[in-house]
């Protein structure tokens, strides 16, 4: 609980109602959308405006309270699992779209913004916001962005951080730092915004975003490849790739979430096959056709069964709502799912898959694998339940082989989750003594009484 | 923090399989489809935050309190979340148990809610007899000239404005029940020899203030080969008590009406008496299918509730099923433009989302127009309109807008709260629309047809039998 004069401050910043400290609410902040982790925080604020967000800082700057920021709470690594006792910042309500600069081709938001607005609002004036990220529906832009989120689309269009031009962030004692233009070209200075991409809250916290955009491709085609194994579908995604063709999505699904993928959307997948892959060409039609017969003909070589088109927008958007929901679907299996984000270059995928279905047999751990296949983004989900601790245990240590394997690959161990909590104690060999050391620099120059987010990505 | 064993009362969240509980991952997928998070935006107000509570309180770190309390009764249990859950929480379940355990605890007791819950649930709604003695005042009351008296003289003023604001929902009573209208219309037309057997459920609601639907849907039936039969023993299939923490009366109620349509047999005489039990109202026919779940641990019914789920049918879903006859007239002389509007429990509860928009779509002069959200709850929510005005009020107004937005002539829903509420909303709004269950409008298309054969003086048994021809 936080003392009754902080509340009060509080309270007068933000308005009574907008601080929340019952046992009820205070519950149900405790977690994100990781598994096993729960932390009660002291009290969540839910700021309207940058300037709320700056006063509060201040105080917590002058008192050392830690302050965890979150949107939506659906990060996968904890990055939004609160600090005991510490503050919820919650920015849902700070969900404003500023503008959409169509001269520019670009939009200025809010924080709470969800991704999925930031989509309508982009297509509603004909151009297109590419970052797709699994949650896209509830997700909010402000979490994409101090995630760098990746999304469905990365292999063609890239990341969150391809996108943002320009931010406004609040720093650790309250000041405002304004950091990047609309203008395409800007090198004056340091690059400070990208600093504050993927840093998981914990150098500061975002309260405005500018947006590129980029007019939106005239034709699409979505396709589905059935395979029957697993190194087929592998090896058909490096061929695809090495003939120079870069669908904007290519994704596949393992027999195990297909299975749990199709009880969900029922949408007639396959259930005798090994491997699905789920791709979309989109360009200019006589491109997109041609991309899409030389995939058929690639696929088929390969292996695959089958190769079949989507009819319909309905039946694409179809596909890819199902496969946003894999990771959730394959809660079925079990009541704990561990979800991985295990990235290796794309000539490595068919080791690093393999690898993965040999580490779920020694340790017998059930592991259902799907990701971004395009990318090399893998999500291998464990598939247990927590209250079994020797499972848990056996869990834990085929995780370590699979980050250290996709490290020795040339990989890392995060493609687009971040770190946070889960994948912490793995970032010092995933990056080396440099690399951390000039971390805790940074951090300690950004928060000096680390009140950001503290126990975050590194101790 | 509370132990329960020390209460001495069971706890009913803590009695419930943990799995149920621990199928949410929180991954909040649901966030975004669930109408009380999407207004408040508040974790609390959200499934996967009310599904933390219930586990909280399961662990024993949370108290039944008066937070979690208001909190249940401040989600409407449209079920959009099951909808939209990728990992398959069964919320419903966890709905009826913690509004069960909040009324267990009696944390939200007083003596007034008492006194209604006890009239309301367990004297009136209990009972077919009672319910309809009621409508006949009511009747009385709306058709005597003592509403518009009283509407006239003002003396609503004194009641507060949130209660001012329910009089205009009070369903309008209908004269004939469904079995009087079943016996004057209908009874002359079931067919000789049926394809198939079916019997009605018609309602509490339903059979007081739409027994024109009732009718309506015998009548479809018949025409589509069907015999109907209307069980005299059948009671209120008890939706209203599941979803008010009235477990124990939904049981009892749910226990008349098995042996109302499924009586037990002997052994070796026929099991299975009807082919469907059909439901008109999506509110009734969601909470019937899971009669089996509701009685899982009664021996002498557990087989029969679970027969009976398996035979339930939404009317428009069966009508699909047995390939209906697509109508060979319009229900109107002018072409009619149509906006679907999806009950929660029909769609979310039952899954029947694309069966009423087919049976719309086989109406001559019926013009099927894309209401936007169509199938987010218009605040209805059985009782919720009368429980939380206020939220009820927003998600009306917020349903209303998509309506006038593309100003159709007809509201379909196949849901007597919805009804209710989207007729309210037009007469508020000004609206020029009327709102009809999707088989009426079926019912009137077939019966514009019959009087034009009739015209051509054939007999009423002619038109049943025209040899596969549409009617």
């Amino acid at each position: 609980m936080m003392d009754a004069a902080t509340l009060s401050q509080f309270r007068s910043i933000v308005g009574d109602d907008q601080v929340l400290d019952s046992a009820e609410d205070l519950s149900v902040y405790a977690y994100d959308g990781t598994a096993t982790l729960r932390v009660t925080p002291g009290c969540v604020l839910l700021p309207d405006t940058a300037e709320q967000v700056a006063r509060i800082l201040e105080i917590a700057h002058r008192r050392r309270l830690a302050v965890v920021t979150r949107g939506s709470g659906t990060g996968l690594a904890g990055g939004s699992v609160p600090v005991e006792g510490g503050i919820v910042l919650c920015l849902v309500r700070m969900n404003r779209i500023i503008e959409v600069d169509e001269a520019n081709l670009a939009m200025v938001v809010e924080p709470g913004v969800t991704t999925q607005r930031v989509a309508d609002e982009a297509a509603a004036a004909g151009l297109f916001y590419p970052p797709d990220p699994g949650s896209i529906k509830i997700s909010t832009i402000g979490g994409n962005v101090a995630n760098n989120s990746g999304g469905l689309r990365g292999l063609k269009y890239g990341v969150t951080r391809d996108y943002v031009m320009a931010l406004q962030v609040v720093l650790a004692d309250g000041q405002v730092l304004n950091t990047g233009t609309k203008c395409v070209k800007d090198v004056a200075g340091f690059t400070l915004k990208d600093l504050f991409i993927g840093s998981e809250g914990t150098l500061g916290v975002i309260t405005s975003i500018t947006l590129k955009l980029i007019p939106p491709p005239a034709a699409k085609q979505t396709m589905v490849a059935h395979f029957e194994s697993m190194t087929d579908a592998a090896q058909t995604v490096s061929e695809i790739i090495r003939h120079k063709i870069i669908p904007c999505t290519l994704e596949f699904l393992d027999r195990v979430t297909i299975a749990c993928v199709e009880e969900y959307a029922a949408i007639g997948l396959p259930l005798d096959v090994e491997a699905l892959l789920l791709l979309e060409v989109d360009g200019h039609p006589a491109e997109v056709a041609e991309a899409a017969d030389e995939i058929e003909r690639l696929a088929l070589a390969h292996g695959a069964r089958e190769v079949r088109r989507a009819q319909s927008e309905a039946e694409a958007i179809g596909l890819a709502s199902a496969r946003r929901g894999a990771f959730s679907a394959l809660a079925r299996l079990a009541p704990t799912v561990v979800l991985e984000d295990v990235t290796v270059p794309r000539s490595e995928l068919a080791r690093m898959v393999a690898h993965i279905g040999a580490v779920g047999e020694r340790y017998r751990v059930k592991i259902g694998t799907f990701g971004h296949m395009g990318d090399g983004n893998l999500h291998p989900t464990f598939l247990t339940d927590e209250r079994d601790a020797e499972e848990m245990g056996r869990v834990e240590q085929a995780m370590r082989e699979v980050f250290e394997f996709a490290v020795e690959l040339g990989g890392t161990i995060t493609g687009e989750h971040g770190v946070g909590l889960a994948k912490k104690p793995f970032l010092a060999g995933a990056i080396g003594p440099v690399a951390m050391d000039i971390t805790r620099r940074l951090k300690a120059d950004f928060d000096p009484e680390g009140i950001l987010n503290p126990g975050k990505i590194f101790d | 923090m509370n132990d329960p064993k020390k209460e001495g009362v069971e706890n009913l969240l803590q009695g419930l399989d943990y799995s149920v509980l621990q199928q949410c991952m929180h991954c909040g997928l649901c966030l975004p489809s669930c109408p009380t998070y999407v207004e408040t935006l508040r974790e609390r107000s959200s499934p996967r935050g009310r599904i933390a509570m219930m586990r909280a309180i399961a662990d024993g770190d949370l108290e039944t309190s008066r937070i979690f309390a208001e909190e249940m009764y401040f989600c409407l249990g449209c079920l959009a979340c099951e909808t939209a859950c990728p990992a398959g929480v069964d919320y419903a379940t966890l709905f009826e148990q913690s509004r069960a355990q909040v009324e267990a605890s009696g944390v939200l007791d007083s003596r007034g809610r008492r006194l209604v819950r006890a009239l309301a649930l367990r004297w009136i709604f209990t009972s077919r007899r009672r319910i309809s003695l009621l409508a006949k005042a009511l009747y009385l009351f709306q058709k005597s000239g003592l509403r518009s008296f009283v509407r006239a003289s003002g003396l609503l003023r004194l009641l507060p404005a949130s209660l001012r604001e329910l009089e205009p929902l009070t369903p309008e009573i209908q004269r004939a029940s469904t079995r009087t209208l079943y016996q004057q219309r209908y009874r002359f037309l079931n067919p000789g020899s049926p394809k198939y057997r079916v019997a009605l459920l018609s309602g509490c609601v339903q059979d007081i203030a739409f027994s024109d639907v009732n009718a309506d849907t015998i009548g479809v039936l018949q025409l589509n080969g069907c015999e109907v039969i209307l069980p005299e023993a059948q009671q209120c299939c008890g939706s209203l008590h599941a979803h008010n923490g009235d477990l124990a009366s939904a049981r009892d109620l749910a226990r008349v009406n098995i042996d109302a349509f499924l009586p037990k047999r002997a052994r070796g005489e026929e099991a299975e008496a009807v082919d469907a039990i059909i439901v008109n109202a999506g509110g009734c026919g969601s909470h019937m299918r899971h009669y089996d779940r509701l009685l899982a641990d009664d021996v002498d019914y557990a087989e029969r509730a679970a027969m009976w789920s398996r035979k339930v049918r939404d009317i428009c879903e069966f009508l699909v099923e047995i390939d209906f006859r697509p109508p060979a007239a319009s229900p109107d002389s002018d072409v009619l433009k149509v906006a679907y509007h999806e009950s929660c429990h029909l769609k979310h509860g039952q899954g029947v989302s694309d069966q009423p928009r087919r049976v719309l779509e086989s109406i001559p002069g019926v013009e099927l127009a894309q209401l936007p959200e169509a199938d987010w709850c218009c605040g209805s929510a059985g009782i919720y309109n009368i429980t939380q005005p206020e939220m009820s009020m927003k998600l009306l107004d917020r349903k209303m807008g998509h309506i006038a937005s593309i100003r159709p002539d007809v509201v379909a829903t196949g849901n007597p709260g919805c009804v209710i509420q989207i007729e309210h909303g037009i007469r508020k709004h000004g609206l020029d629309a009327r709102v009809q269950h999707p088989v009426s409008l079926l019912a009137a298309a077939y019966e514009r047809r019959r009087v034009e054969v009739a015209k051509r003086d054939l007999s009423p048994e002619s038109l049943i039998v025209e040899g596969g021809r549409p009617i």
